[in-house]
């Protein structure tokens, strides 16, 4: 109930949650824990069902199958007024009838809080606005109105806290600087924070534990790093970062390793680094972990050796050159190498071939939109 | 040559300044010598300018069926907006925000009202109230007001309730508000601009109307009907008067919200 | 089963339910008000006007019946003021529609960059709904009388042939038609208007160079919704009026309109069967007119 609300955050748990709208499906099937005191990111595609579940974990949307636990408790039926939860809107919501200090003051007044100016306006001095109480939500600039819906969710201490893409509608320089504050408060209130996001760098740089979503399901959850260093399936592995794909027909399985076909090359990942042993199977690489060489180099079985293909793009990006490769059979690759400096030493049209370590394959449980299984 | 077609170029510019000018006077015309007469000293008619006075001004009542038909009128003219404005309020927010099966033909049924002419309207309920041997009267003259009035409640809520982000209430529910505090504490306050206006529109359509009620009051006099009557023998100064005052209220009523508005929203740019 | 007609589409779970529920308690005392005091009024009306005169014989009293007579009876009878009153309507909305267009384009988008400008010349379009309009009608009549300036003028200048009157003729009574109702054609034109993205109108300058043919291919079809809504909102309660062309103000025995006959069959001669039937009859034109403009512009949506 609203008046018990807890100090610190509580877990929160989606069993099997489904939500159908009219001849549509929204979320299917979706089992989610989030332990408390958390930053979780829910990271995907616009229209993936990411503000569908944060409603249905706010209350505003029943759904149509499934419970919804906060701290254990099953909230499934209660009323959005009384569950401990509290949202930061996509679109802010502050209430324009209103001064930015009764915004904020709002929920504590519900809940019938003692001294709620008070305790409203130090929950703007902790998102340092506290000196614009006096003015309207029309008065503000966006990052400040974000800030005044973030402070008036967090004066309510929920045991959770959403945030529908808070950053949104922030230019890139203000939207990273809210990143680093947004983290700073939540380790400083101690709050479960679910934090929803279409941005992947966004949600890898503040989240303790992501989760990836497509087309109304978690496709993978885990540790930023975690999921960066071993996506599981096509989509992970490309709305994270980038990634080279290879598809084939598993030809030789080792007691470590599985190799694959592929136009006359073989790719091995390690089996531990791989979801499926057998049958075809697509096996990734990241561009930064590949490089090239203009002479065939001399490889162990440790490594993955393909080419010769053709340098056909060259991109300088600063940090990094981005080399587009096409081999025959193959298909194209991207590999990152690191501007050192140097200029770069080969040109567009050169022969190369491209390696990398078969501990940096992954292998993945399903295969890249528009190829076949092989058999 | 060149002078030429600045000058023509410059009439073409100025042209349409001056016509709506001209248009806004023809319109104010009437309004003018309405208040102008309002102080004419009149022997028997009102109809020619004879001297100036302020007695009609001062001595608004020296007729005294005019001010008990002014005292009917405003008071038709109150309760029919008060319950017009709650039944079409409600209609609005139901017809902006849930979408149900019937909604269209609901929309549709709405909107037939404002296209009946008020005879149709005035006569269909006057033989109504004669066929349920209803005397016309003060109550059928209200019915019947709440009645024309409400699709242009409808109409004008509906405006505003579309412009109300649902997100607001939702934030409401989210920040501990039960459904009756988000309604009085966001909605109400939200859509006040809208209502407001929605009654002051019912106000002055009630207040104004003479056809419909003609047909359902029966022996209530109200200040239109008072007028009406008067046409054949000659209209009073006081109803000049009447008519002139109820004029510059809602004149001063609307220029004031205005301007207001307007300074907020300099005030607002300029903290920007 | 009517009730459930205004539930939710598919009401399974409880939400649902429970928010079918909310929309009965907001629409059912509007919808209820709506059929007791507009549907059953156009029944009763449509009945009364195939009553038949009781057998008594007195003035006033009819009996229930399917007496069409009364239909042939109006429209034999009463064809002069049916024809004056769609004809008054139609020039009058269409004058009112040639005065508020420029009057509209001007407060919509030339006094745009004045948004103050824009708003005092709203408020004095609509100034007139704050005067009573019989009043302004009278004001129109004194304005406009024998030995007025301005008709001194007119008979001076040959408008008018020495002799004439203007009040009480056929004239008289579309101007003050048309007076009366500007405001109901301006108001929708100008918020149309308002909306124009007058950028379309930069780009049309560069396509089709000439003015009038950036009025017709952008303007016009871009304001298009305003022209329907407020011709609508012109000619349906100009067919209905008959204050204009009522002998007091500005017409005469010559002008009578439908509602002058509804009014004087319904109210003195208590023939209540004809005035209903010629309700009915205006009623029933008007829908065909209007259903048939609408699909016309094909702007049935705008309903
Ligand atoms: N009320 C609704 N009725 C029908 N479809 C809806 C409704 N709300 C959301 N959807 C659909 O569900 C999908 C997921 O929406 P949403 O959760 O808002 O996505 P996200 O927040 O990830 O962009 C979208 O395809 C959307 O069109
Ligand atoms: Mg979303």
């Amino acid at each position: 109930m609203a008046g018990e609300l807890s100090v610190a955050g509580a877990d929160l748990e989606l069993i099997d949650v489904r939500k159908d709208f009219p001849g549509f499906t929204a979320l299917d099937d979706m089992d989610l824990h989030i332990p408390a005191g958390q930053f979780f990111a829910l990271l995907g595609p616009s229209g993936c069902g990411k503000t569908t579940t944060l409603r249905i974990v706010a209350g505003l949307e029943t759904p149509t199958q499934g419970r919804v636990l906060i701290g254990g408790k099953d909230i499934t039926d209660t009323k959005p007024h009384d569950r401990p939860v509290n949202t930061v809107f996509q679109s802010y919501a502050l209430f324009p009838h209103m001064t930015i200090l009764e915004n904020v003051a709002f929920g504590l007044r519900q809940r019938k809080v003692e001294d709620p100016l008070a305790k409203a306006q130090a929950g703007l001095d902790l998102v340092e606005l506290g000196h614009i109480g006096a003015r309207r939500p029309q008065q503000l600039s966006g990052g400040q109105q974000q800030r005044v819906a973030l402070a008036r969710a967090l004066v309510n201490r929920p045991s959770l806290l959403l945030l529908d893409e808070p950053l949104g509608a922030l230019d890139l320089k203000l939207r990273r600087q809210m990143q680093i504050e947004l983290k700073a408060i939540q380790m400083e209130v101690g709050l479960t924070f679910l934090h929803v996001t279409h941005d992947q760098e966004e949600a890898m740089d503040m989240a303790d534990t992501v989760a990836v979503m497509n087309k109304g399901r978690i496709e993978q959850m885990g540790s930023p790093e975690a999921l960066y260093d071993r996506p599981k399936t096509a989509f992970v592995s490309r709305f994270l970062g980038q990634s080279n794909l290879f598809v084939g027909k598993v030809s030789e399985e080792n007691p470590n390793s599985v190799s694959i076909e592929v136009g006359g090359a073989k790719i091995t990942v390690d089996k531990k680094r791989a979801e499926k042993h057998t049958g075809t199977v697509a096996i990734g690489v990241r561009p930064e972990k590949a490089t090239f060489h203009e002479e065939k180099p001399n490889l162990g079985a440790d490594h993955v050796l393909i080419g010769p293909g053709e340098i056909i793009d060259i991109r300088f990006t600063g940090v990094s050159n981005q080399y587009l490769i096409e081999i025959p059979n193959i298909g194209e690759i991207t590999v990152f190498a690191q501007n050192v400096g140097k200029s770069p030493v080969v040109e567009l049209g050169a022969k190369v071939w491209v390696s990398w370590k078969v501990e940096h394959s992954f292998g993945l449980r399903d295969l890249p939109d528009g190829t076949e299984d092989l058999g | 040559m060149k002078a030429l077609s600045h000058l023509w170029s410059g009439i073409k510019r100025g042209s349409l300044p001056v016509y709506s000018l001209i248009a806004v006077v023809f319109l104010l015309t009437p309004i003018f010598y309405t208040i102008i007469f309002s102080f004419n000293k009149s022997l028997r008619r009102n109809t020619v300018w004879n001297s100036f006075t302020l007695d009609n001004w001062t001595n608004i009542c020296a007729r005294q069926d005019l001010c008990s038909a002014v005292g009917n009128s405003l008071m038709i003219s109150l309760i029919s907006t008060l319950i017009a404005t709650a039944l079409g309020t409600a209609l609005a927010i139901a017809l902006v925000r849930y979408r149900f099966k019937l909604r269209s033909t609901v929309n549709f049924a709405l909107f037939l009202p404002m296209a009946t002419p008020e005879i149709v309207m005035g006569a269909g309920l006057a033989s109504l109230f004669f066929n349920a041997g209803v005397g016309p009267g003060f109550v059928p003259t209200v019915i019947a007001h709440v009645m024309f009035c409400l699709s242009f409640v409808v109409v004008t809520v509906k405006a505003r309730v579309q412009t109300l982000d649902p997100a607001l209430e939702e934030a409401g529910r989210d920040l501990y508000a039960n459904p009756s505090q988000v309604f009085w504490k966001i909605t109400f306050p939200l859509l006040l601009p809208g209502v407001l206006s929605a009654a002051l529109l019912s106000f002055a359509l009630s207040f104004d109307d003479f056809i419909i009620t003609y047909f359902n009051s029966g022996s209530v006099n109200t200040f239109p009907k008072f007028i009406y009557v008067a046409a054949k023998g000659g209209v009073p100064a006081q109803a000049n008067v009447i008519a002139s005052s109820v004029f510059l209220l809602a004149i001063l009523i609307v220029l004031a919200t205005q301007i207001s508005s307007h300074f907020k929203r300099k005030r607002l740019q300029h903290i920007k | 089963m009517a009730f459930a007609a205004f539930g939710s589409s598919t009401p399974t779970t409880k939400g649902q339910t429970k928010s079918g529920r909310v929309v009965l308690a907001l629409l059912l005392p509007g919808l209820i008000y709506l059929v007791l005091f507009f549907v059953i009024p156009l029944v009763s009306l449509v009945l009364t006007s195939l009553e038949a005169p009781a057998a008594s014989g007195r003035i006033g009293e009819y009996v229930p019946g399917f007496d069409f007579g009364n239909y042939a009876y109006v429209v034999t009878k009463y064809w002069p003021q049916i024809a004056r009153s769609f004809g008054f309507a139609f020039i009058a909305t269409i004058i009112a529609l040639l005065i508020s267009y420029p009057l509209a384009y001007f407060i919509g988008v030339k006094a745009r960059p004045w948004p103050m400008l824009q708003r005092m010349l709203v408020t004095l379009v609509i100034a007139p709904f704050f005067i009573s309009f019989l009043l302004r009608t009278i004001a129109w009549k004194q304005l406009l009388a024998d030995h007025s300036p301005i008709i001194e003028w007119a008979h001076q200048v040959g408008f008018l042939s020495p002799s004439q009157s203007f009040i009480g003729s056929n004239a008289a009574v579309v101007f003050g038609l048309v007076y009366n109702f500007i405001p109901f054609m301006t108001l929708p034109l100008y918020t149309s208007l308002e909306r124009l993205d007058t950028r379309y109108l930069e780009a049309g300058s560069d396509l089709y160079a000439s003015p009038s043919k950036v009025f017709r291919k952008i303007t016009l079809p871009l304001s298009m919704p305003g022209i329907i809504s407020g011709t609508l909102l012109t000619f349906i309660p100009i067919a209905g009026d008959y204050v204009n062309a009522s002998r007091d103000f500005l017409g005469s025995s010559n002008t009578s309109m439908i509602g002058t006959m509804v009014d004087a069959d319904f109210l003195q001669n208590r023939n209540y069967p004809a005035a209903s039937a010629m309700s009915v009859v205006l009623m029933g034109i008007i829908l065909i007119l209007v259903t048939w403009y609408v699909r016309k512009s094909g702007t049935e949506d705008l309903l």
